[in-house]
């Protein structure tokens, strides 16, 4: 081979590189830690560390099914609901003195019927995602302060409160069960027959009917698994605060789906991976904790993470459209 | 010949990412004719069309408009200058009224620029006649037939009163009336000095139409020819290079025993008490005009829709269908019509959308996908299906309109079918693709399977098919063998016109 066509062969295989989406985010990351490091002796501390990964724990568990929901183009606004009401009952429960380990049980089935109203409700009568889960997100909540009257749930186990806030190696649970669940996920999406089938429902519907793909049932089957998944964060939450509060997880949806865009997915559906996603997630609590660190008032938070958001998808558009793929 | 050029494209070079697709192409189009212009997919035609409607920007050459050089900066800076362009998928919006699609940002308008409907509608009335369409101008789109849709799209661009209209594969979902409607139109705008440039795959039209034709291959200008001085092999050859012969094949000798039955189907209001079999080895063709339920049939036995009585039997069993999935378990294959909305994944590789019907096949334990059989498997699929693309991870919607027709078959004859159902197989494919789908076809065909072959191409059909059903109103109203086949018996029960001879 000559030394042309090695070069050749190195700038082909950074080219392939930063066309993948999650490089590029993680390369966006790995420049931003760098930065921050300089700028702020406190950064890059473990202390500092794992407190920004324990914020993203939760947003971080719910972006895994919101991926997978994406991916078939799917999308749930209802999430943020879910996390609040399936804490909130798991609490109530033990509070009552259920047993915890029930009381979660019953917490995330919660969750799973939630999601599977949704996925029923858009997969069988065919209303559109977007309404389905906005009604759903209201439903819920309201269920929520009907059934609490508003109060807040205190006065939980130590044995459930341990879940939440016990650590391993001076690492808190959450930020490990949330670790592990992403690698799970994502080696899903990425390799079995099963969860494969999304990229098809989101890359053409019709066509996946046609081939056999049994539509509607997938459909159901990723609303549940959002569903249970946003109960788990919410339990996970509720541990975490050693209460349940009747506002928690508000504004949730709107975070997590941002991070999912921002790590590679789309409205269409069809593209994303769970990796790029919890990227997303690690990106924007990134953001937030700079700005903490660098004294910026917390007012700025909501506005940055927009910007970020749209910036992440204009720069994604403008290199589809150069290379003619849009 | 010294006619007035009204359009000329000169030189016109245009680049894509690793193809160059126009090579210095030329096209003179003189005042009041139809020019054809043909060519296999990817010789340039369209791109030459979307540079001529504004659509892309030309690399180098110009573009002149009755001896004037033109810039053409959008679709309506080149609608201003007097070019309209009617493209092969429909742009009509859906849920709006025939009306406001044909006059869509021209609407008349009245005092305080409200819309005047009454004109508006009025207007449109008069353009509908000239398809003898009786529709109520506020008839949403959506309520139209795709045959319909078409004829609206076609007379919006008529509406813009253009000196040149250009005609993408304007046919292709017309029925035979409403394609000769169509010609009696051309004739009459030809007369009043409208010039034409109009792109088809089939050179009959062409033959009956045009008055020059021009050919393109592989980006570059070949030839222009007065019609009446060439032949149809003459225009094949040289778009295709070289000489097409046989382009059918030869029917299989061995045709076996009746295995695929199916008996008294009916689904309401669609198709009524429908009975054929197939034999091993067979092409069985189904001919009739757009809208007769032949599609309809195709999609109830493979599981699309339920059907209200009847059976449908493979090897002596009653099979029970209820979804897609069931019929490929059963081994029955379906080719849709609509390669690109409901046939491929476009956004995807080939090498994905080769196991989308049959992806269980590839797992290797614990529900994972065996990656390297896959890729072993498309590389072997690209081979034999001769499918021209740089890499088996290419994406489909890359690929020219044959070459993704190849990869729709190549998708269903991988699951390995017992039956298999082939709907339009070569619509919008060229002459060098559709003869080696034949050639599958017919090498399916030696291995003992039988096929379906619902097509509204009746050379096709007469030559390909070794027994032929004609269906009209949802009823299977004639059946024919090869022998006794002929364009005009077809036609004529397929029309309901006139007497014929059926068996039964």
């Amino acid at each position: 081979m000559s030394q042309r066509e090695q070069t050749k062969n190195h700038r082909n295989l950074w080219r392939s590189l930063t066309e993948i989406h999650e490089f590029m985010i993680l390369f966006i990351i790995i420049g931003a830690v760098i930065l921050m490091t300089i700028l702020s002796p406190i950064f890059f501390t473990s202390g500092n560390i794992l407190a920004t990964l324990l914020s993203l724990a939760i947003e971080s568990i719910i972006a895994i099914g919101m991926t997978v929901l994406m991916v078939s183009g799917g999308f749930d606004m209802s999430v943020g609901s879910t996390v609040g009401f399936t804490g909130a009952m798991a609490a109530m429960l033990m509070v009552r003195g259920t047993p915890v380990i029930l009381a979660i049980m019953v917490g995330i089935g919660l969750g799973v019927l939630i999601g599977m109203g949704n996925g029923l409700i858009i997969s069988k009568i065919g209303i559109n995602p977007f309404i389905t889960t906005l009604g759903m997100l209201n439903l819920v909540r309201g269920l929520l302060l009907v059934i609490t009257k508003g109060k807040n749930i205190t006065g939980l186990p130590d044995s459930f409160k341990i879940l939440g806030q016990g650590k391993f190696f001076n690492v808190q649970y959450p930020i490990l069960i949330a670790i592990i669940l992403v690698i799970i996920g994502d080696f899903l999406l990425r390799k079995s027959q099963f969860f494969r089938q999304n990229y098809y429902i989101g890359g053409n519907e019709r066509a996946a009917l046609l081939s056999g793909i049994n539509v509607s049932k997938m459909k159901v089957f990723n609303y549940a698994l959002v569903g249970g998944l946003a109960a788990f964060a919410g339990i996970i939450m509720t541990a975490r605060l050693g209460a349940a509060s009747v506002s928690a997880g508000t504004g949730l949806e709107l975070r997590v789906i941002s991070a999912v865009i921002i790590g590679g997915a789309s409205l269409q559906g069809g593209e994303g991976t769970v990796a790029g996603a919890f990227l997303g997630t690690l990106l924007m609590a990134l953001i937030q904790n700079s700005l903490t660190l660098l004294g910026v008032d917390v007012y700025w938070n909501t506005f940055v993470i927009g910007t970020t958001l749209l910036v992440a998808v204009m720069i994604d558009t403008l290199s589809k459209k150069r290379k003619g793929l849009l | 010949m010294d006619k007035l050029i009204i359009l000329e494209a000169r030189d016109i070079v245009k680049n894509f990412p690793g193809v160059r697709a126009l090579d210095r192409i030329q096209l003179q189009l003189q005042k009041g004719e139809v020019h054809a212009l043909v060519g296999e997919n990817g010789a340039g035609k369209s791109t030459l069309m979307h540079i001529l409607g504004g659509v892309y920007k030309p690399d180098s050459g110009d573009v002149f408009i009755e001896g004037k050089k033109v810039k053409l900066q959008n679709p309506y800076h080149a609608s201003q200058e007097g070019i309209s362009v009617v493209y092969q998928e429909l742009s009509l919006v859906q849920n709006l009224s025939i009306a406001e699609n044909i006059f869509a940002n021209r609407q008349p308008l009245k005092r305080m620029k409200l819309v005047d409907w009454n004109l508006l509608y009025q207007k449109t009335s008069e353009v509908l006649k000239y398809f003898n369409l009786e529709i109520d101008p506020r008839t949403p789109v959506k309520e139209l037939s795709v045959a319909e849709q078409q004829v609206v799209e076609i007379l919006k661009a008529i509406s813009y009163n253009p000196k040149v209209l250009i005609l993408d594969e304007p046919t292709s979902s017309l029925t035979q009336i409403e394609t000769k409607l169509l010609f009696k139109n051309i004739k009459l705008l030809k007369e009043k000095g409208v010039s034409f440039v109009y792109i088809s795959h089939h050179l009959q039209e062409i033959f009956e139409i045009a008055d020059r034709v021009t050919i393109f291959r592989d980006g570059k200008y070949i030839d222009t020819r007065n019609i009446s001085e060439v032949n149809e092999e003459q225009v094949v050859k040289l778009m295709v290079g070289r000489e097409i012969q046989n382009m059918y094949g030869d029917r299989n000798s061995k045709i076996g025993e009746e295995y695929f039955q199916v008996e008294n189907l009916s689904q309401d209001g669609v198709f009524t008490e429908v009975s054929f079999s197939l034999k091993r080895g067979e092409i069985l063709g189904v001919a009739g005009l757009v809208g007769a339920g032949r599609t309809e049939l195709a999609r109830a036995i493979f599981g699309l829709e339920p059907f209200s009585e009847g059976s449908i039997r493979l090897n002596g069993k009653v099979l029970s269908i209820h979804s897609p999935g069931d019929a490929i378990q059963e081994g029955i294959a379906y080719l849709t019509e609509d390669r690109k909305q409901q046939g491929l994944f476009l956004k995807m590789s080939y090498r994905e959308n080769l196991i989308a019907p049959d992806m269980k096949r590839f797992i290797k334990g614990m529900n994972i996908l065996d990656e390297s059989k896959i890729t072993s498997f498309a590389e072997q699929s690209q081979k034999q299906f001769k499918i021209i693309t740089p890499t088996i991870f290419q994406k489909v919607r890359n690929l020219s309109g044959g070459n993704q027709q190849k990869v729709l078959l190549s998708m269903w004859v991988g699951i390995n079918p017992k039956v298999l159902i082939v709907d339009e197989p070569t619509r919008g494919v060229d002459v060098g693709a559709r003869r080696e789908i034949y050639k599958i076809m017919r090498d399916l065909t030696l291995s003992g399977v039988g096929i379906v072959m619902i097509s509204s191409d009746l050379p096709e059909v007469l030559g390909v098919s070794d027994r032929i059903l004609v269906m009209r109103g949802g009823r299977i109203v004639g059946e024919f063998n090869q022998n006794e086949a002929t364009e005009e018996r077809v036609i004529t029960c397929a029309t309901g016109v006139g007497k014929v001879n059926i068996l039964t």
